[in-house]
C-alpha cells in the first residue's frame, strides 16, 4: 500500500502549515511570487520615469541614505547594476564581500546583517550561495531585504529586468499589467534550470501574465518534479520543439559551481542544447533571445547567436540598472508613503 | 522515598487489560498493591496524590531520543533531557549514541548511566552498533549489553554495507539486542536537506528522495529473511515514508521480526511546513509528502507500527538560526509527544486512548525487552504517568524544559495535561491543572 485510502484524507484535518510571515518589511523583494500584478506594474512605471529623470533631480530621492550590498557569490551584472541604481538615487553603499570581511572567519549571515544594521544600513542587497538566505536575513534584521539570488532558489530582479526586455519586444506601450498581457506568449527556458535561481523566478513570474514557460534540458539539469513548480509549466526535451514553439528563448549557463559532482559531457550538451544559429534560423527565426549571463560562449550559446540581431542580451543588462533603482527605491520609501508613483 | 497512594483516578493500562477506576499504592520504587476505589489496605503514612478526574497509566517510554551527553551539553544535558521527559509523562527514554565521544564503548554507557548525571527518570542507552558509528566494525555487543545498553544503532548514519549489517544483526541477535537501523542510503542523499518533490524544486533546496529510505528498508529486510535466525530483530527507526512501510508490513506478514517506529512530526507535518526555509521543520528523515504523512497514520491506525517515538534533536539556537541548507537536523519532542498524539490520533482520528498508551509504553518496552515497565501490575516498577485527559491546552516552547527551542510545534493545540510524572516512586514531575 503506497498512498492512504482517500476516506483516510477526509477525516485527518492536522493543522495546514501556517501562513507566512514574510515579508516582515514592505520594502522587501524576497521573491517575485510576493509582487501583485499592480505591483509589478508600478515598478514598472517607475523604472521607466526614473531612466528619464534629470540625474540632479533623482540624486535627491535617496540622498544620503545608506544601503548595503551584502555578496557572498561574484557577481558582475548584478552588483554592478544594484550598485550605480542606488547612487543614481543620491543613496550610499557599502559592499561586503564573503571574501573580504569577517565572513571569512566564520560571522553568520544573522550577526552579519545585524553589524550591517546597527552601522546605519537601511536596505540590504543580499547575494547568497543558499536558498533561502534571504528570507533568514530578512526575519534576523527586519529591513528590507532586497533578494539578489538565493541559492538555486530565486532571483527576482532579474525577473522583473527579462520581463521589461520581453514587453518591450512584444508589448510595447502597454503599462497596466494583468493576467492577459502576456497571452499567447511561450517563452522557452533552456539549460540548467534545476540550479537556476533565474529559471525559478521566471517560471513563476511569466505564466502570472498569461504566458506559457516551455522547460528543455536534459534530465540531470531539468527534473520531472519542475512542472510542477506552478500553473502553465510544461518540459519539453527536445530543443528544436520547444523553439518551434516559443515567442522567446531565454538561455541558461550550466552553473559549474552547484554541479555537485556531476558530470556532463560537455559535446554531448552542445549536440543536444545549444542554441546556434542555424537551429534559431530554423525553428524560431522570430525569436527573441535571452541570457541573464555570464554567458559562456560555446557551450549553451554559440557567440553568433549572442551577438546576433534576435538577441537582447544587452538590452536585458541595460534594463537592470532601471528595474533596480525602482526596486531600491520601493525598499525605502514603500513603507513611509506606500507605493511610490 | 516515601511511599504514594494515587487514589481516585482512572487507571488505563492496555498490557494488563485494565481501563477501570482503580487506587494504586507504590512503594519502595514498586507497584505494592491496585484496588477499586477506597479499598486499599496497609497504606498509612503514605503520601496521596489525588488523580480524581485524571487518568492514570503506565509511564511513558520513549525509545529513541538523543540526551547529547557527553559532549554536547550546550544542546541538552542528561538532566535537561530528562525534565523534558518526566514534564511529556516518560519514565524511560532510549538515548542514541551518536554523542562526543560516540557511545561505542562500555565506558561511555556506564558514564551515562552513573547515579551523577542526575537523571530525573530512566535512562536506557542504545550502544553504537559500529566503531565510532562508521559503519565498518561492529562493536563488542556483549560487553555493551552488560554495561546496560538496551540495543545498538548508528542512529544519525545508516549501517550502509550489507556484510556488516549482516554482522550486527547476526551478533545482536546472540546477546539478545535489536538493531535499531537509521535508513537512509546517504549515497542518494548527499547534499539533500528536506524531502524530495514539489516543495524542494520550487524552495530551491537539493531533495532526498523517499526511495534513499526505502531501499535501506528492503535492504535490511532482505538480510534478516536470509539469516533465518528467530532471535534476529531488526527495528527501523524514525519510519517515514509509505514504500518502507508497506515493506514492513509484508516483512511481518511473512513471519519476519521487524518493527519500526514512528515520529509525532512524521504522522503530523508534510514538506509543506518547511514553508520559507523554516529550519525548525528540519530534520532526517525529513518531512515527507501528504500522501506519505497518511500512510504513517493508517500504519498507526492498523497496528504495522509498533512505537510512537520522538526522535528528541536538541539544537541550540544559534545552531538553528542559519542557512536551510547549513541547520542541523532535529526538533525537540518528548514534551509534545502525549498532547500531539491525544489531538490528533485520539480526537480526531478516534484511535481508542488505550491503544496510544499501549504505544507509548507497552509497546516500546517489549521491542527493546524491559522488564516490569510498560505496564502497572503488582510487582512492576513504580513508572507511573498522571494526566488529565480532557484538558485542551496549547504549547509554549518559551516554557520548555529543554536546553534548546526547535519545534515546529509552538503554538499548537495539545490534548491531555501531563500532571504528575512518577519514576520508580520519586515524583520527577507535577504539572498545573
Amino acid at each position: 500500500m503506497t498512498t492512504a485510502a482517500p476516506s483516510l484524507r477526509r477525516q485527518l484535518s492536522t493543522p495546514q502549515a501556517p501562513a507566512s510571515l514574510f515579508p516582515y518589511n514592505p520594502g522587501s523583494l524576497l521573491s517575485v511570487q510576493a509582487l501583485s500584478l499592480d505591483d509589478l506594474s508600478r515598478l514598472l512605471a517607475r523604472a521607466t520615469e526614473l531612466e528619464s529623470m534629470d540625474p540632479a533631480e533623482r540624486n535627491r530621492i535617496l540622498f544620503k541614505r545608506r544601503i548595503g550590498l551584502l555578496f557572498y557569490e561574484p557577481s558582475t551584472r548584478t552588483r554592478t547594476s544594484f550598485e550605480l541604481a542606488a547612487k543614481s538615487l543620491g543613496a550610499d553603499t557599502t559592499l561586503v564581500s564573503n571574501l573580504s570581511s569577517s565572513i571569512d572567519k566564520g560571522e553568520s549571515l544573522k550577526d552579519t546583517g545585524l553589524t550591517l544594521r546597527a552601522l546605519g544600513v537601511e536596505a540590504i542587497i543580499l547575494r547568497h550561495n543558499a536558498s533561502g538566505a534571504a528570507w533568514l536575513l530578512e526575519e534576523a534584521t527586519r529591513l528590507p531585504v532586497l533578494n539578489a539570488g538565493d541559492g538555486m532558489h530565486e532571483h527576482p530582479t532579474q525577473a522583473l529586468l527579462d520581463l521589461r526586455t520581453l514587453l518591450a519586444k512584444l508589448r510595447p506601450g502597454v503599462t497596466q499589467l494583468d493576467e492577459k498581457t502576456l497571452e499567447g506568449i511561450t517563452v522557452a527556458i533552456v539549460g540548467d534550470i534545476f540550479h537556476s535561481r533565474v529559471a525559478r523566478s521566471n517560471m513563476l513570474l511569466l505564466p502570472r501574465l498569461g504566458a506559457s514557460v516551455v522547460l528543455c534540458g536534459p534530465r540531470e539539469l531539468l527534473p520531472e518534479l519542475a512542472a510542477k513548480a506552478g500553473p502553465n509549466i510544461e518540459i519539453e526535451r527536445d530543443l528544436a520543439n520547444a523553439l518551434r514553439r516559443s515567442q522567446a528563448v531565454m538561455m541558461l549557463r550550466i552553473q559549474s559551481e552547484r554541479l555537485a559532482g556531476l558530470q556532463l559531457d560537455a559535446d554531448e550538451y552542445r549536440e543536444s542544447y545549444q542554441l546556434t544559429g542555424p537551429r534559431l534560423a530554423s525553428f524560431a527565426p522570430e525569436a527573441i533571445v535571452l541570457h541573464p549571463g555570464p554567458i559562456i560562449r560555446g557551450l549553451e550559446i554559440t557567440a553568433g547567436v549572442a551577438d546576433g540581431f534576435q538577441s537582447a542580451i544587452l538590452d536585458q543588462v541595460h534594463n537592470g540598472v532601471a528595474i533596480r533603482m525602482a526596486v531600491v527605491e520601493r525598499a525605502l520609501t514603500v513603507a513611509q508613503k506606500g507605493s511610490p508613483a | 522515598m516515601s511511599d504514594l497512594v494515587i487514589r481516585g483516578g482512572h487507571l488505563l493500562d492496555p498490557a494488563a487489560g485494565v481501563d477501570a477506576p482503580r487506587d494504586i499504592f507504590l512503594k519502595a520504587g514498586r507497584v505494592a498493591d491496585i484496588a477499586a476505589p477506597g479499598k486499599l489496605k496497609g497504606t498509612n503514612g503514605a503520601e496521596v496524590i489525588d488523580a480524581s478526574g485524571l487518568t492514570v497509566a503506565p509511564g511513558l517510554i520513549d525509545m529513541h531520543v538523543h540526551l547529547r551527553e557527553p559532549g554536547f551539553a550546550h544542546k541538552e544535558t542528561i538532566v535537561t533531557g530528562t525534565a523534558c521527559a518526566a514534564a511529556g509523562g516518560f519514565t524511560s527514554v532510549a538515548a542514541m549514541p551518536n554523542t562526543r565521544p560516540v557511545n561505542d564503548n562500555a565506558e561511555t554507557t556506564r558514564w551515562m548511566l552513573s547515579p551523577d548525571r542526575g537523571a530525573m527518570v530512566r535512562v536506557f542507552p542504545i550502544a553504537a552498533a559500529t566503531r565510532g558509528s562508521k559503519g565498518e566494525a561492529i562493536n563488542d555487543y556483549a560487553a555493551l549489553k552488560s554495561a546496560g545498553a538496551i540495543a545498538v544503532s548508528d542512529d544519525g548514519l545508516p549501517i550502509l554495507k550489507d556484510g556488516v549489517m549482516r554482522e550486527a544483526l547476526a551478533a545482536a541477535a546472540r546477546v539478545g539486542l535489536c538493531v535499531i537501523q537509521h535508513a537512509e542510503d546517504t549515497r542518494m542523499t548527499a547534499g539533500g536537506c528536506m524531502n524530495q518533490g514539489p516543495a524542494s524544486f520550487r524552495l530551491g533546496l537539493r531533495g532526498m528522495p523517499a526511495e534513499a529510505e526505502v531501499s535501506i528498508v528492503e535492504r535490511d529486510i532482505r538480510l534478516v529473511s536470509e539469516l533465518r535466525d528467530a532471535r534476529v530483530h531488526l527495528h527501523v527507526a524514525h519510519l517515514s515514508t509509505a514504500g518502507a512501510l508497506a515493506a514492513v508490513r509484508q516483512a511481518r506478514r511473512n513471519g519476519l521480526r521487524v518493527t519500526c517506529e514512528v515520529a509525532p512530526h512524521h504522522f503530523l507535518l508534510t514538506d509543506e511546513h518547511v514553508g520559507f526555509y523554516d529550519t525548525n521543520a528540519k530534520m532526517c528523515p525529513p518531512l515527507r509528502s501528504a500522501a506519505d504523512r497518511d500512510a504513517m497514520i493508517e500504519g498507526i491506525l492498523d497496528g504495522v507500527v509498533d512505537a510512537i517515538a520522538t526522535d528528541h534533536a536538541p539544537h541550540a539556537q544559534h545552531e538553528k538560526e542559519v542557512e536551510f541548507q547549513n541547520a542541523p537536523n532535529g526538533i525537540l519532542g518528548l514534551e509534545t509527544a502525549l498532547g500531539l498524539s491525544l489531538r490528533w490520533l485520539h480526537k480526531e482520528m478516534k484511535l481508542p486512548m488505550g491503544r496510544i498508551i499501549s504505544l507509548l509504553s507497552a509497546q516500546p518496552a517489549a521491542l527493546l525487552g524491559m522488564k516490569g515497565r510498560g505496564t502497572l501490575t503488582v510487582g512492576s516498577f513504580a513508572d507511573v504517568v498522571i494526566f488529565d485527559p480532557k484538558a485542551e491546552w496549547t504549547y509554549k516552547v518559551t516554557e520548555t524544559h529543554s536546553k534548546s527551542k526547535n519545534t515546529p510545534f509552538n503554538d499548537w493545540p495539545m490534548l491531555g495535561k501531563v500532571r504528575w510524572t512518577i519514576s520508580e516512586g520519586r515524583v520527577a514531575f507535577t504539572g498545573q491543572a
